[in-house]
């Protein structure tokens, strides 16, 4: 343990000396000013590029495909590269501020910023979901082999499936069973492909460089598309009764007639699920990306201001990181667990056994 | 507050990608993975639950075999008993036929013993009747030697005979 410490002791006095250096050559330009909120946001936002270092002057990146439909120029496909010398290509221009800072505009006729009508460009959180994607599928589609080859004699797996397995039976035994009820089965594959797709996506969030460190799952549109796919999960299977405590719930009539204000508030429910689920999966996601940066960020700050201060704090803020890198070891786990838990609970909600008879 | 707002284009490659991501896994993944849990699930439980009926099997076998020990001893001590019983009263029998034998040895021997006695008595009676005849023969031939003696001896017996007739 304590030759553990003495390494990373020695690496943070290193710091100093490699931050630096990169703090130098990125801004040399300006007046050593650190823009700390424009690093966290370049990072926590998509772009249209996959930006992985800077090595001296040159920036090494991922050029990612750029599609888009628009009125004036129909279905065009191009590459990110296009932006690195000119600011603009067949009328389309990256905005550098304002609402749509970040994402690529054009201009109508009369001269105002517009969105392109469609913009499904391959980005740097949809190439880190595909990614992410990529590497459940051949994850599951391995263990699943080993099953298929050995499973056959029903020994108990070791290491890594073993590991999967437990992941595996939690979900469905600590998870769907006890939530949903009865008719658990048709939603397992759902809910594990949720679990282990976020809980991957986060893990794969805290790794520093390329293809991790991306902000996937605190992205509110990736943490939107899951929140949808439960709603459909809740809604597509809600038997009678679930409809009935919705439209016509066991409340005194004047609540529901003339002015349907518990349906109102039923149906409002409705939504408010999935969308608690949303934000909390993004807001948590998003809050430790931007934690984890601000601390770096700490080092270039103080640095700008005394390389002597710069170093002290560069030692704490290290130490910081690190601690809160373990604390979000322990969230992607639990975000992980909370989404999957409160989705087997709302779809265990849309399914209730028919007590209403037994009054 | 741009990162607030989900974009179309994302969420639209997301909810594709996840679909296929889902439709895969839920085919080709999962269930293999659960199914072989659930049978191995099914699998221990069945041990257990075999386990359990042989613990019990077992437990029945040892009282039943306790049980037919008891019943052994109960069994054993049982003839036991009655070969002493048996014994006592065979002995008491052969005693009892030993005894009565030895009296029924002994009343024959008195009754030879009394029979030789009476064969003896008997014989030395004859004897003594024998002598008494040549005795009495030797005798009278010399007290009758003479008339006037023999004409005595046969008043005198007519006179005791006529006095035990009388």
């Amino acid at each position: 343990m304590t030759a553990i410490f003495r390494i990373l002791l020695f690496f943070t006095m290193l710091f100093p000396v490699a931050t630096q250096a990169i703090a130098g050559s990125a801004h040399d330009a300006d007046a050593k000013d650190v823009d700390v909120k424009k690093i966290i946001f370049e990072h926590v936002k998509d772009s249209y590029s996959w930006h992985i270092t800077t090595l001296g002057d040159k920036h090494i990146s991922i050029d990612l495909p750029i599609i888009l439909y628009s009125p004036r120029t129909g279905w065009t496909t191009f590459f990110s590269s296009v932006f690195h010398h000119d600011e603009e290509y067949m009328g389309f221009h990256i905005a550098k501020s304002g609402n749509n800072e970040g994402k690529i505009i054009e201009y109508d006729a009369n001269g105002n910023e517009i969105r392109p009508t469609i913009d499904i460009s391959i980005t740097k959180t949809v190439l880190a979901v595909i990614l992410n994607a990529i590497l459940l599928v051949i994850i599951v589609l391995c263990v699943a082999r080993w099953y298929r080859l050995k499973g056959t004699s029903l020994e108990a797996p070791k290491g890594f499936v073993g590991a999967f397995e437990m992941l595996v039976d939690m979900v469905v035994y600590d998870i769907a069973k006890p939530n949903i009820g009865k008719n658990y089965t048709k939603y397992v594959p759902y809910l594990l492909t949720a679990f282990f797709f976020i809980f991957l996506s986060n893990l794969m969030g805290l790794l520093p460089i390329f293809p991790g460190g991306s902000n996937v799952t605190g992205n509110i549109a990736v943490t939107m598309a899951l929140a949808i796919c439960t709603f459909i999960a809740v809604n597509l299977f809600g038997n009678r009764e679930y409809w009935k405590e919705i439209f016509w719930p066991d409340v005194p009539v004047w609540l529901k007639v003339p002015v349907p204000l518990m349906p109102f508030i039923e149906l409002f429910g409705l939504f408010v699920k999935p969308f608690a689920l949303m934000i909390r999966l993004f807001a948590n996601i998003l809050a430790g990306h931007t934690v984890v940066l601000a601390f770096i960020s700490i080092i270039f700050i103080t640095m700008t201001v005394s390389t002597i201060i710069g170093s002290a704090m560069t030692v704490v803020s290290v130490l910081f990181t690190i601690f809160i890198n373990f604390l979000e070891l322990l969230v992607a786990f639990i975000q992980a667990f909370v989404f999957t838990m409160l989705s087997s609970v709302f779809i265990g909600l849309s399914q209730p056994e028919h007590h209403s008879e037994h009054k | 507050m741009s990162f607030l707002l989900p974009d179309a284009g994302l969420l639209f490659w997301m909810l594709i990608v996840f679909g296929v991501v889902f439709f895969i896994l839920a085919k080709y993944g999962f269930p293999v993975i659960i199914d072989m849990i659930d049978e191995r699930k099914k699998l221990i439980d069945e041990s257990v639950q075999n386990a359990k009926e042989a613990n019990e099997k077992l437990a029945a076998i040892n009282a039943e075999s306790e049980a037919i020990l008891r019943n052994a001893h109960e069994e054993q001590a049982k003839i036991l008993r009655e070969a002493a019983n048996t014994r006592d009263e065979l002995i008491k029998e052969a005693r009892k036929k030993a005894e009565f034998e030895g009296e029924k040895m002994l009343a024959e021997t008195r009754h030879i013993i009394e029979m030789e006695k009476e064969d003896a008595i008997r014989d030395i009676r004859r004897q003594v009747a024998i002598l008494s005849v040549d005795i009495a023969e030797k005798i009278l031939r010399r007290e009758l030697s003479s008339e006037t003696k023999q004409h005595s001896v046969i008043e005198e017996l007519i006179d005791e005979d006529i006095a035990i007739k009388s």
